[in-house]
């Protein structure tokens, strides 16, 4: 048998996950909705990217000139000098741009995905709303899986009534319905994008803390922790180096569905009125505006809503991947 | 037997106890608690979006300006005498106005769960019976994009296509009931309202039913591995018989706890879908209620729902134990 | 002495990373009428793929049956359909397992398994059924059957679960048992027991049985004949005491010797060195070869088949005739 070099345990995770072509598509995807989310000014926007003006290089993208303040790039008058140009952004609508005079038109040359009841450029929303809906879902997850970790794992580490009474916190948490908890919340705190942050995040811990948990609970058991304690480390680090490394595996797969949980949950509050506050752009608040005018404006139901579609989905597939990927029982091609 | 039921419903005291502290916490970050008025005083803002006589009420209701223990001891005997005050924007008793919307969301829910049971078996057993098939990668892949599909999305769709407008009109999208049926007799009113809940109960259920018909065929392909199902064939029983009485009856097990999982989602879920449909349940009254800021029906919907999903969770116990010998085994010893 | 099953040359196959690899390679196996037949190796010999093949039980893919024969009542039961195969399954052919308690469903009640495999071949009244469900528990040797039978597989011990087993197999009164690693998984203790119950009923019963084990001592208590397997071949086949006495195959001889007890007083065990090679790595030759202590040049290139060496004993290697119990 020919000798392979030993690639650790996340190098034959990250193997078996590249054999996966739906997660690798999945991932894909998500890769360019982060390049979309980070150079979404470069994508959609009615600053030009690279201006030359009477001579004079500037970036409007990447900085703001005092010179430039209150200007529309786009009136200006750049035939006058010569030798000056404008490179726009291949959408060149801002989100928040009105435009009375071309509301709710279907899609076009010049509004590829339509615009809304402001005139607004619906494909400038998109692009714009996918930075939202990203951040919301790492953060509000990285939120969940720091109070999950913690709660999970002071439950598995030093079990008995410690864990009777953190079992309780956790079962208590299941039994409130997430989404109508989190409206809650917000209905008595105003939602801004920090609150629907903390608030999702504050809500969606369970799911780790019981795997954290329960994998604890068994490390618990093994010698090398005893040894490790035995050798003076304090519970702290015992549980952060020996423990946790051993544990986050499957923890990873629930953060892949937790994102796209989270996303889901952003947009339908969005949907409902109770998003990300105006004039920021997310896409369950374009779905939502078709609720008024479901009857003709199909590019309001169909654009954002794919949007959410196509993200959640990439996610739970990359989950999935994860999750046959860590599988022990996983027999890859047959 | 008795005693794991006793144990078990001893177990309920300190999550009970836990939902009501959670639920007074929440209580607590109403604006105009003594705190937040103080910091705000101190720098001078003001709360904007709350009217100061909602900030009046509040603190009447909950006693947000005694001391910590006397406000919760409020909020308990709230709960306990299910007596959450008076509605912010009718002035109505809470409870009455909850009581009143119960039976329509539970229907609505119960219709669902049963199609989910009833769809999501047969589909699971198909799908771990021909597993690899190219009919059964198929329709695993459409079950699953149905699963990714977002909930008010499907909604839309749904709407747009067959809600009337530019494509058909199939199905109203409005209410439960058309106008003026509720005098019709029982049989074409009992149709009417069957009519009017065919587009919601669809997006209570789909979802749901994609997620349960993978779980079933992960379940029972893992019981098909199981040694007594080789013996079951070794006897020279039929393979029918095998897997839907031997390993179908082993898989179903797991299954049921789904349902405890599942009931938080569905009182959730049906916030959007009745908001969207109109439909005058718990989740329409909720979500108006969170519109317009009427705290005690918030409070009294979330402290209820957290309460009837904690039953739901002990019934979905109480059912496996009485389906798997071995545990009950356990809980004889 | 008349055969009620015998195997015939059976080739056997599974799928393996994309490859096929050959697990049994043309083994032949006579099992007479109310004999009891020993089929010894070590694990990954292939006899239990052997066992599972005459019930027709290896998973089609990736396994496959390439060929040989496999006589029963005059047929080949490598032809039967599949109507037939399930007619013959637990009614004239039976099969006991490894591990008793999870080879019984843990949802149904021991008395309601043993009876299905009475409904499932019988004409019988369920007064009948019943009656010889208490039988048959009684028969197995389980004390108070009236209320066992209403037990679940989870509240018996291994032996008893073993019996119930034993008694689900039996009911329809089969011509050949086969038991594969009846007791590896129960106490020693137990074990005897099983074995001592297996050899009763064989006699009462008058069926053959063909028992498969890693356990030379078992074979010693209980086997009338032994066949030794290695790596998918029969190396040696003989009677029990035959085989004991004067092994032929240095294989034979180094589980012989590898056993504590039947030797002297040693103060070490012998294990034979070197491991079972991979199916898909099989050398040409003699399997043997690297882990033999009389191998020589033919052994690399030849295969060695069965031949004679005494009475109905065969031995499948090239220096048969100077294999003696070699002393280490």
């Amino acid at each position: 048998m020919s000798e392979t070099k030993s690639v650790g345990y996340w190098g034959s995770v990250w193997q078996k996950l590249k054999k996966d072509k739906l997660a690798m598509a999945a991932l894909i995807i998500v890769l360019v909705l982060f390049g979309v989310a980070i150079f979404q000014n470069f994508l959609a926007g009615n600053k030009p990217i690279i201006l030359k003006y009477q001579n004079e290089y500037y970036f409007p993208v990447l900085f703001r000139y005092n010179k430039f303040f209150g200007t529309d790039f786009k009136q200006l008058d750049i035939n006058s000098t010569k030798g000056d140009f404008a490179i726009f952004p291949p959408v060149r609508f801002s989100p928040t741009e009105n435009d009375l005079l071309s509301v709710l038109i279907p899609p076009s040359k010049e509004h590829l995905f339509g615009t809304d009841d402001r005139g607004r450029d619906v494909l400038s929303r998109m692009i714009h709303g996918a930075r939202i809906s990203l951040s919301i879902g790492f953060v509000a997850v990285g939120i969940a899986a720091i109070i999950g970790i913690l709660l999970g794992g002071i439950a598995g580490y030093y079990g008995g009534s410690v864990d009777f009474i953190v079992s309780r916190l956790f079962e208590v948490m299941m039994t409130f319905p997430v989404f109508f908890l989190i409206l809650t919340i917000l209905a008595f705190r105003d939602p801004s994008i920090y609150n629907i942050m903390i608030v999702i995040g504050a809500t969606s811990w369970t799911g780790i803390a019981r795997l954290i948990r329960a994998q604890f609970l068994q490390l618990r058991q093994f010698d090398y922790v005893d040894a490790a304690v035995a050798l003076g480390g304090n519970d702290w680090r015992v549980m952060m180096k020996h423990m946790l490394p051993n544990s986050l595996a499957p923890v990873l797969v629930d953060i892949s569905f937790g994102i796209s949980g989270a996303i889901l949950v952003e947009s339908g509050l969005s949907f409902l009125g109770f998003g990300v506050p105006p004039p920021e752009p997310s896409w369950g608040d374009i779905l939502s505006q078709s609720q008024r005018y479901v009857d003709f404006a199909w590019w309001l139901v169909l654009f954002p809503g794919a949007a959410i579609f196509v993200t959640v989905t990439s996610f739970n597939l990359l989950g999935e991947g994860f999750r046959n990927a860590i599988d022990p029982k996983f027999l890859g091609s047959e | 037997m008795r005693d794991y039921i006793f144990k078990r419903l001893l177990l309920l005291i300190p999550t009970l106890f836990g939902i009501t502290l959670i639920t007074f916490f929440i209580i607590q970050l109403a604006p105009g608690n003594p705190v937040e008025r103080k910091l705000q005083l101190d720098q001078g803002i003001q709360a904007e979006a709350i009217t100061q006589q909602i900030v009046e009420e509040t603190k009447k209701l909950y006693g947000l300006d005694k001391p910590i223990y006397v406000r919760y001891g409020i909020w308990l005997k709230q709960i306990v005498t299910l007596d959450f005050g008076r509605s912010y924007k009718d002035h109505r008793p809470v409870i009455n106005k909850i009581a009143e919307r119960i039976p329509i969301t539970l229907t609505l829910n119960i219709i669902s769960i049963i199609l989910i049971y009833l769809i999501a078996i047969p589909i699971g057993v198909y799908s771990a019976v021909s597993h690899g098939r190219f009919s059964e990668r198929i329709s695993t892949f459409f079950l699953f994009i149905l699963y990714s599909i977002p909930s008010f999305w499907m909604a839309m769709i749904l709407i747009f296509f067959l809600g009337g407008g530019d494509y058909w009109d199939l199905f109203p999208v409005y209410g439960i009931l058309s106008p003026g049926a509720e005098n019709y007799p029982f049989f074409p009113k009992a149709i009417n309202f069957l009519w009017h809940i065919a587009l919601p109960v669809f997006c209570l259920t789909y979802g749901s039913l994609a997620y349960l018909s993978r779980f079933q065929k992960g379940s029972l392909l893992e019981v098909l591995r199981e040694d007594f199902v080789r013996t079951a064939t070794a006897k020279g029983l039929p393979r029918h018989k095998v897997i839907l009485k031997h390993a179908l009856r082993n898989a179903l097990i797991p299954i049921i706890t789904i349902l405890a999982g599942i009931l938080p989602a569905m009182i959730g879920g049906s916030v959007i879908i009745e908001s969207i449909f109109s439909i005058p349940g718990i989740g329409q009254l909720g979500f108006e209620s969170v519109l317009s800021r009427d705290y005690p029906v918030i409070m009294a919907i979330a402290t209820i729902s957290a309460v009837l999903t904690l039953f739901g969770i002990l019934i979905a116990d109480l059912i496996y134990v009485l389906v798997d010998p071995r545990i009950s085994f356990e809980a004889k010893k | 002495m008349d055969n009620v099953l015998e195997i015939k040359d059976l080739r056997i196959s599974f799928a393996s990373d994309g490859k096929r690899v050959e697990v049994v390679g043309g083994i032949s196996i006579n099992v007479p009428k109310g004999k009891i037949i020993g089929v010894v190796g070590e694990s990954g010999c292939g006899k239990t793929v052997t066992a599972l093949s005459v019930m027709r039980l290896i998973p089609e893919p990736p396994g496959k049956i390439d060929s040989g024969e496999i006589i029963f009542d005059g047929a080949d039961l490598l032809h039967y359909s599949d109507r037939d195969m399930r007619s013959i399954r637990g009614n004239r052919i039976s099969m006991i397992f490894q591990e008793p308690i999870s080879s019984l469903n843990p949802v149904f009640t021991v008395g309601n398994q043993i009876e299905e495999a009475l409904s499932t071949h019988l004409n019988l009244s369920k007064q009948e059924r019943k009656e010889r469900v208490l039988e048959l528990l009684t028969l197995v040797g389980i004390p108070a059957p009236q209320r066992r039978m209403h037990n679940y597989p989870h509240e018996m011990s291994g032996g008893m679960s073993q019996r119930v087993m034993i008694a689900m197999a039996l009911a329809c009164n089969p011509e050949v048992l086969i038991a594969d690693e009846p007791t590896t998984a129960l106490d020693v203790t137990i074990q005897a027991g099983i074995l001592e119950l297996i050899n009763d009923l064989r006699v009462k019963m008058g069926m053959a049985v063909l028992l498969i084990t890693h356990d030379l001592g078992i074979i010693a208590e209980v086997a009338d004949e032994v066949y030794v397997m290695y790596a998918g071949k029969v190396v040696e086949h003989g009677y029990t005491a035959d085989i004991f006495r004067e092994p032929h195959h240095p294989y034979t001889v180094g589980l012989l010797n590898s056993v504590p007890g039947l030797q002297e007083n040693k103060e070490m065990l012998n294990a034979i060195p070197g491991v079972v090679p991979s199916p898909d790595n099989f050398p040409d030759g003699c399997r043997f070869q690297d882990r033999c202590p009389l191998v020589i040049d033919k052994c690399r290139t030849d295969e060695p088949l069965l031949e004679q060496v005494g009475n109905a004993h065969t031995a499948a290697c090239w220096r048969r005739a100077e294999v003696k119990k070699i002393e280490n």
